[in-house]
C-alpha cells in the first residue's frame, strides 16, 4: 500500500505527459510540449551536478552546444544521418567535462562556477570564428527526409515521444542514483566537503562522474534540439542564456530533487510562451528581465525551490490540523 | 613604433581593468564571494556617466564622480537586500543571487537604451599628443592615469587607514572583529560599497574613451574574473598587475591575430591559469 502511494505521482505524471499530446494536438500545443520536454531534459540533467552534487555549474551551454553541433557537423562533414553523431556529442562532453573537472574540484565551489562561464564563452566566440563548423552562420541539418533514419518529421508528434523517453530514462538514472551509494556521496558532499572527506568519500573522484553524466545528458539534449530544428549556431548553442534557463528551471522546481526540474519546467515554460507572445519579437528582451528577477528571489527567500515552499505549507497544514 | 603604440594603448585600458578588478578581488578576499553582476556594475557606471552628461552637462570630473556615488549607493543597497541574506546560505543561493542581479542589470539595459553602441559626446578631453613618436588620445591617456593613481588609492586606503584596517579585519576573523567594536554588517556594506564604487568610476573612465553598449558587462565580468585569478584573489595590488597585462595580451593578440580573438586568448589565460597555478600570480596558495 505504501509502495503504491509513493508512486503515484510518478503514474499520474507519466499518464498525463502520454495523454497531453493527444488532447491539445494543434501544432502550438505540440510546440510548447516538445519545448517543455527539452528544457525539462536539460535541467534535469545540469541537476545531477547542480543540485544532487551542489556544484553549481553556469557554463552548462558548453555541453549542450557540443552535443547539437556533433549531429549536424557529421551529417554537413560525412553526409551521415545526424543522429549518427550524438556519440560524438556525448565523448566531447564527457572530455571536456574531466578537463574542466580535474583542475577546478581542488578548488572552492565558486571557482567552478566562474571556470564552466569562462570556458563556455570561449568555445561560443571560437566557434564563432570556425570555418569548419560554419562560423557564425552555423550548421544546417537534411532538408528533406532521406529516410527515417534522418529524424526530419513534418509532425512535432514524433519529436514529443522521443524526447519524452530520453526524459523517462534521464529521471530514472537520476532516481537510481538518488537510491545508490553515488547519491549518498553526492548529498555528503553537497552539505559539507570537508566532512564527506573525512569520513572517506572519494570527493574529487565523485564530483568529476557526476559531471561526466551531467554533461553526456546535456549533449543528447542539445543533439535532439539540433536534430529536431535542422539548425544550429553559436548563440542559440553555446549561448549564455541557454545555460541560465538549464539554472533557472532546476532551481525554480528545486534543485536536487527528482521531480524539481520538470515541476520548473512546467511553471517556467508556459510563462515564457505567454510574455512571449504577448510582448511579441521585443519580448525576448522582457523574458530575460524576468528570468534575472525570478533567479533573485529564489536565491534571496526560497533556495529550495518551488518544492520546497509546497512542502512547508503542507506539514505546516499537517500540522495545524494535527494539533486541533 | 606601431607596435609600441599597441602596447601603450593595452597597457592604458588595462589600468581600468585593474580598477574594476580590485573591486571584485576587495569582494572575494573579504567574504569569499564571487560578484557575477560585476561587470554589470561597470557597465552601469557607463550610462550613469552618458544621462549626467547629457542631460545636466559638465566634465568627466562632474560625471565621474557622479558615477562612482551612483554606484556606491546601489553597491550598499545590494549589501542590505540581498547578499546579507545569502551570505551563509547555500553555494547555490550565492551564485543565484548575484548572476540573477546581472541578468536583471543586462536585460533591463538593452530594454531601456537599446543593443546599440554609444559613446560620450565630445568632452573637454580630445586630440591626441605626441609622446616621443606615439600617438596617444588624449581620453585614453588621461582614464589610464586616473585608473592607476585610482587603484593605488585603493590599496592604501585599504591598508593605511583606520577603515582600511576595520574592513581587513572583518575579513580575517568576524568573530573577533566583532569583540573589538567592529561592526561586520556595516563593514561589509562598505565593502559592496566600494567594490561597486570602484566599477562605477572604471565605467565613467572607460566612457571617456571607448564606445559601448548594453553587452559589454557581460564581457569586463568576465575579464574581471581573469585578472582576479591571475593576480591572485583578494589582492588589490595583484590586481593592478594582473589586469595591465591582461590589457596588453588583449592588445597584442588583436594586433597580431585580429580583433576577434583578444577574448578567446585572454579565456583561454584563463583556463589555463586553473591547470597551472590557481592561485594566482601573488595569491596565497
Amino acid at each position: 500500500m505504501k509502495n503504491v502511494r509513493a508512486l503515484t505521482p510518478t503514474v499520474l505524471l507519466a499518464a498525463g505527459l502520454l495523454v497531453y499530446p493527444l488532447i491539445f494536438s494543434g501544432p502550438f500545443y505540440l510546440d510548447v510540449g516538445v519545448t517543455f520536454l527539452l528544457a525539462a531534459i536539460s535541467a534535469s540533467a545540469w541537476n545531477i551536478v547542480g543540485g544532487y552534487a551542489g556544484q553549481v555549474s553556469v557554463g552548462h551551454a558548453m555541453f549542450f552546444g557540443l552535443g547539437a553541433y556533433a549531429p549536424l557537423l557529421c551529417y554537413t562533414l560525412f553526409g551521415w544521418a545526424p543522429i549518427a553523431g550524438i556519440p560524438f556529442g556525448i565523448a566531447f562532453s564527457v572530455a571536456l567535462a574531466v578537463l574542466i573537472g580535474l583542475p577546478t574540484f581542488r578548488l572552492t565551489g565558486h571557482y567552478f562556477s566562474m571556470a564552466t562561464i569562462a570556458v563556455a564563452e570561449l568555445i561560443r566566440i571560437y566557434f564563432g570564428t570556425w570555418d569548419l563548423v560554419g562560423a557564425a552562420i552555423g550548421l544546417q541539418g537534411p532538408a528533406t527526409a532521406r529516410g527515417w533514419w534522418d529524424l526530419t518529421f513534418r509532425s512535432e508528434l514524433p519529436y514529443y515521444f522521443i524526447f519524452l523517453a530520453v526524459l523517462a530514462i534521464l529521471l530514472r538514472v537520476t532516481f537510481m542514483i538518488e537510491r545508490h551509494r553515488f547519491g549518498y556521496y553526492l548529498r555528503a558532499i553537497k552539505a559539507g566537503e570537508r566532512a564527506a572527506r573525512s569520513l572517506g568519500v572519494p570527493v574529487q573522484q565523485v564530483k568529476i562522474k557526476a559531471l561526466a553524466l551531467s554533461a553526456a545528458f546535456t549533449s543528447i539534449a542539445g543533439s535532439l534540439y539540433s536534430v529536431k530544428t535542422g539548425f544550429i549556431d553559436p548563440e542559440s548553442g553555446f549561448g549564455i542564456l541557454v545555460s541560465v534557463q538549464m539554472v533557472i528551471i532546476a532551481a525554480l522546481g528545486g534543485a536536487g530533487r527528482l521531480y524539481g526540474p520538470l515541476i520548473g519546467a512546467l511553471i517556467l515554460i508556459p510563462l515564457q510562451t505567454v510574455t512571449n507572445t504577448w510582448f511579441g519579437g521585443g519580448g525576448t528582451g522582457l523574458t530575460f528581465i524576468l528570468y534575472g528577477g525570478i533567479i533573485v528571489l529564489i536565491a534571496r527567500y526560497e533556495p529550495g525551490g518551488v518544492s520546497e515552499l509546497w512542502e512547508q505549507v503542507v506539514s505546516r497544514r499537517w500540522r495545524r490540523k494535527h494539533a486541533s | 613604433m606601431l607596435l609600441l603604440q599597441v602596447i601603450v594603448g593595452g597597457l592604458l585600458l588595462g589600468a581600468i581593468y585593474a580598477l574594476f578588478s580590485s573591486g571584485l578581488t576587495l569582494i572575494w578576499g573579504m567574504m569569499n564571494f564571487i560578484n557575477f553582476a560585476h561587470g554589470e556594475f561597470v557597465m552601469l557606471g557607463m550610462y550613469v556617466s552618458l544621462l549626467v552628461v547629457v542631460w545636466l552637462g559638465g566634465g568627466p570630473a562632474v560625471f565621474g564622480f557622479a558615477s562612482a556615488f551612483a554606484l556606491f549607493v546601489l553597491g550598499i543597497f545590494v549589501y542590505f537586500s540581498l547578499i546579507r541574506y545569502v551570505l551563509r546560505g547555500p553555494m547555490l543561493a550565492q551564485i543565484l543571487s548575484t548572476f540573477g542581479l546581472a541578468l536583471l542589470l543586462r536585460y533591463t539595459a538593452f530594454w531601456i537604451f537599446s543593443a546599440n553602441f554609444v559613446s560620450l559626446p565630445q568632452t573637454s578631453l580630445s586630440g591626441t599628443i605626441n609622446v616621443g613618436g606615439i600617438l596617444m588620445p588624449v581620453p585614453q591617456l588621461v582614464a589610464g592615469i586616473i585608473a592607476i593613481l585610482l587603484t593605488v588609492g585603493l590599496h592604501l586606503m585599504l591598508t593605511r587607514t583606520t577603515v582600511g584596517s576595520q574592513l581587513l579585519a572583518v575579513s580575517e576573523d568576524r568573530g573577533a572583529a566583532m569583540l573589538m567594536g567592529i561592526r561586520p554588517d556595516r563593514m561589509q556594506a562598505l565593502a559592496w560599497g566600494l567594490s561597486a564604487g570602484a566599477a562605477g568610476i572604471a565605467g565613467a573612465l572607460m566612457a571617456i574613451a571607448y564606445p559601448w553598449s548594453p553587452s559589454v558587462g557581460e564581457t569586463f565580468g568576465l575579464t574581471a574574473f581573469v585578472v582576479v585569478a591571475l593576480g591572485g584573489f583578494g589582492s588589490v595590488p595583484g590586481a593592478l598587475i594582473a589586469g595591465l597585462i591582461i590589457g596588453l595580451i588583449q592588445a597584442l593578440s588583436a594586433f597580431w591575430f585580429g580583433p576577434i580573438y583578444k577574448d578567446i586568448v585572454v579565456y583561454a589565460l584563463f583556463v589555463a591559469l586553473l591547470w597551472l597555478r590557481p592561485q594566482g600570480l601573488m595569491g596565497k596558495a
